[in-house]
């Protein structure tokens, strides 16, 4: 007996649900399934000479300080070094869209963004030489301390950018996480208030394949990372993360439709970390060397310096004159990073809280005793025979 | 406190019966009238007017913009915040019941508490995280529990907890004036605690960090905060008909804490239990045993003795009762203080 059989089954007629409709129209929110790409397409004879010739000088540059860093940490000189070589063009072009006024939340691997935004290249080494957790004001440079939790950043961005709109400036915050930063409830909490709240942000998702050693197939499910934008009522884009050019447009525009008032944007930036994660990490334990060389083909600097060399806006001479501007920047980090910084232990209690608790005072003054008694001159001055 | 009262209005002057949570709500809307950048966010806190009704017509008075409810997501209330007030804002969050600000505890950690001291004093964050917490109304799992050991132990955080009404509006407006990040734990049991009160002429209050003595006595100190306050002062009352004189100290802040008001009431009594309903073990009694002990050893007559909840999870609500310290708990502490004669 099937359930319309049952007697007085034929009287029931199920009342209408509520009327549905979706909130937003998914379509336009999906991304291109192909990264978008400038260099070596139709679409880069529209791109700006100048542009251009400014992102391949910041590349060379970037790639200079990640190969000096990298050997600061040889050296000792840096306790580590997360190298974006490779990455450059994420770093670089993102930053270099942002307006004076605009705010960038990098993520530990993203210190050339925080140069390419001005940032002194040794201030923004000092959290990975250890001798400060930020090297800089915040405020002055409009760059938040770098990230070293994963995507807790992400919802600072947010509540900044919210923040700027209430108060009516037309600041727009960019927020930078790798692959492995989108599997976090971080990254959930911030694209779905920033959704709700159609605050002024930018989510840049570089993609470089492994988290340390996990690589993306084992971190997602999902068709791309630009895809999870649908899932939170945002636009997502997909762009080729070593095309400078593309970044750099790709980027433009989400900056610009964040300041029109239109809400954030998720990016994906396809690209590939070259070095292994960090100094400590040995990354042929969990990759080809095949793979990686098939990433150095399609490296960011020799992608823009073919295009540039091509269309005759670069040769030989100029290349050279931007590799010797690199390395003057190298030298000078280099010498800086050579010398040892000058610190104050009593800092350590100086910016716990605005006023030191009584119990703060109390091991700030036993740590001065310490420090006098390292400093107290040696027994033999004092008439007594040795040191013990 | 010279920010508070700013608005005019329907006062009297009058001191009237309020409840803890009406003071609450009017320290909040006290300090969004004096301070443009005061918002309040968080789940419920704006139409409703919160769960507990502490918002209540916040938003009606200053807009979604200044009392916004959020997506109902911790972390990212309190990620916001951060950003919030790194753009100048003084944000003010209500975790709605205690176990769940636990998934916001990366963000109070390791940025809340921590900026400040990572930037060098450049980007101090004044946020306030409102935190209804402990048990004794009836509620569910992860609807009582007492965190506050778990905010005592990460450096940065002020801790401060209200125990009557006056202090509830004069606490929560110094807290959100404060340029640290303070952790603001709302006894849930004494929202509905009555005082006369007049929000025009709130009575003498405390900065932050300061305890003060509630009643004072002779033979032994009981040492206490928020919603065993109340329990502390009913024995204090009861044990006078055995011959004991006790003075009840009330903390309000557990960070920075205040061993100058403790150690001076141990001193003059010679003996002190702390009493708080979080677990023991662990818990914020061990601290305050240990810091009263090496500051009063000498003027001790017997160990300080500790009476807290059971170190179990916080039990299902028809269990309560036998879980929270009560008066005859307390009484029992007060005493095993006879330790001369016992040992």
């Amino acid at each position: 007996m099937t359930v319309q059989e049952l007697p007085g089954a034929a009287a029931y007629r199920p009342t209408p649900p509520p009327a549905w409709k979706p909130l937003t129209d998914p379509a336009p929110l999906l991304p291109d399934p192909e990264p978008y790409r400038v260099l070596g397409t139709d679409a880069a004879a529209d791109a700006d000479p100048e542009l251009l010739l400014r992102l391949y000088a910041e590349l060379v540059r970037g790639r200079r300080y990640n190969v000096q860093a990298t050997a600061l940490t040889k050296q000792g000189r840096l306790a580590v070094y997360p190298s974006s070589t490779g990455q450059e063009a994420c770093e670089i072009a993102a930053a270099m869209v942002l307006e004076e006024r605009d705010w960038l939340f990098p993520s530990y691997r993203d210190t050339l963004a925080a140069v390419a935004r001005g940032l002194d290249p040794v201030e923004a080494l000092t959290l990975l030489r250890g001798d400060r957790h930020t090297g800089y004001d915040p405020r002055e440079h409009r760059i938040a301390p770098l990230c070293t939790p994963l995507a807790t950043q992400l919802p600072h961005a947010v509540g900044l950018a919210h923040a700027a709109r209430l108060k009516g400036d037309d600041v727009v915050a960019l927020a930078m996480v790798g692959d492995g930063g989108t599997s976090e409830g971080d990254f959930h909490e911030a694209l779905n208030f920033a959704a709700v709240w159609r605050a002024p942000v930018v989510f840049l998702v570089q993609n470089n394949g492994f988290a340390i050693s996990v690589p993306l197939a084992k971190q997602t499910a999902a068709p791309s990372l630009a895809h999870k934008a649908v899932g939170y009522g945002m636009p997502g884009r997909l762009v080729d993360g070593n095309d400078a050019a593309a970044v750099h447009q790709v980027l433009g525009e989400a900056v610009a439709r964040a300041r029109r008032g239109e809400g954030p944007t998720l990016i994906e930036a396809v690209t590939y970390r070259m070095d292994a994660h960090t100094n400590a990490d040995d990354a042929t334990r969990y990759r080809g060397d095949a793979e990686v060389e098939a990433w150095r083909e399609h490296d960011p600097i020799r992608l823009l310096e073919r295009e540039l060399t091509g269309r005759g806006l670069l040769d030989e001479e100029g290349i050279a004159t931007v590799r010797e501007t690199a390395e003057r920047m190298a030298e000078s980090l280099r010498e800086q990073m050579n010398a040892d910084p000058v610190l104050d232990p009593m800092d350590l209690f100086a910016h716990v809280y605005e006023e030191r608790t009584g119990q703060l005072r109390e091991q700030a003054e036993m740590l001065r005793g310490e420090l006098a008694a390292e400093h107290d001159p040696p027994l033999e001055e004092n008439g007594v025979e040795g040191r013990r | 406190m010279s920010t508070a009262a700013a608005t005019a209005g329907e006062r009297t002057g009058r001191a009237k019966p309020a409840t803890m949570a009406q003071a609450l709500g009017r320290a909040l809307r006290d300090a969004m009238a004096a301070d443009p950048s005061v918002h309040v966010l968080g789940e419920d806190v704006g139409t409703l007017g919160g769960v507990f009704r502490v918002t209540d017509g916040l938003a009606k008075e200053f807009g979604d913009d200044r009392c916004t409810d959020t997506p109902l997501a911790e972390a990212g209330i309190l990620g916001a915040a951060v950003g919030m007030a790194m753009y100048g804002l003084r944000p003010v969050v209500e975790m709605q019941f205690d176990a769940f600000a636990y998934p916001a505890f990366e963000q109070l950690i390791s940025h809340v508490a921590k900026m400040r001291n990572r930037t060098a004093g450049a980007m101090p964050l004044p946020i306030t995280v409102r935190v209804p917490y402990g048990g004794g109304i009836g509620g569910v799992e992860h609807h009582s529990d007492s965190s506050e050991a778990y905010y005592m132990a990460t450096p940065g955080l002020h801790v401060v907890t209200p125990a009557t009404v006056d202090d509830a509006y004069g606490l929560l407006r110094e807290s959100i004036a404060s340029d640290d990040p303070v952790v603001f734990l709302e006894p849930k049991r004494l929202y509905w605690s009555k005082a006369d009160w007049s929000p025009d002429a709130p009575a003498q209050v405390e900065p932050i960090g300061r305890a003060v003595v509630r009643r004072t006595g002779r033979s032994a100190t009981l040492i206490t905060y928020g919603p065993s306050l109340p329990v502390c002062l009913e024995a204090a009352e009861a044990a006078t008909a055995e011959g004991w004189d006790l003075e009840v100290v009330d903390l309000r802040s557990l960070v920075p804490f205040d061993d100058e008001t403790v150690a001076a009431s141990v001193r003059r009594t010679g003996r002190a239990v702390v009493v708080h309903e979080s677990s023991g073990f662990g818990g914020p009694g061990g601290e305050i045993a240990a810091r009263v002990t090496e500051r009063c050893f000498h003027h001790l007559e017997a160990p300080v003795l500790r009476v807290a909840g059971f170190d179990i999870p916080y039990p299902p609500p028809m269990q309560e009762r036998h879980h929270l310290p009560g008066v005859d708990r307390v009484l029992d502490a007060v005493a095993r203080l006879q330790w001369e004669a016992d040992s």
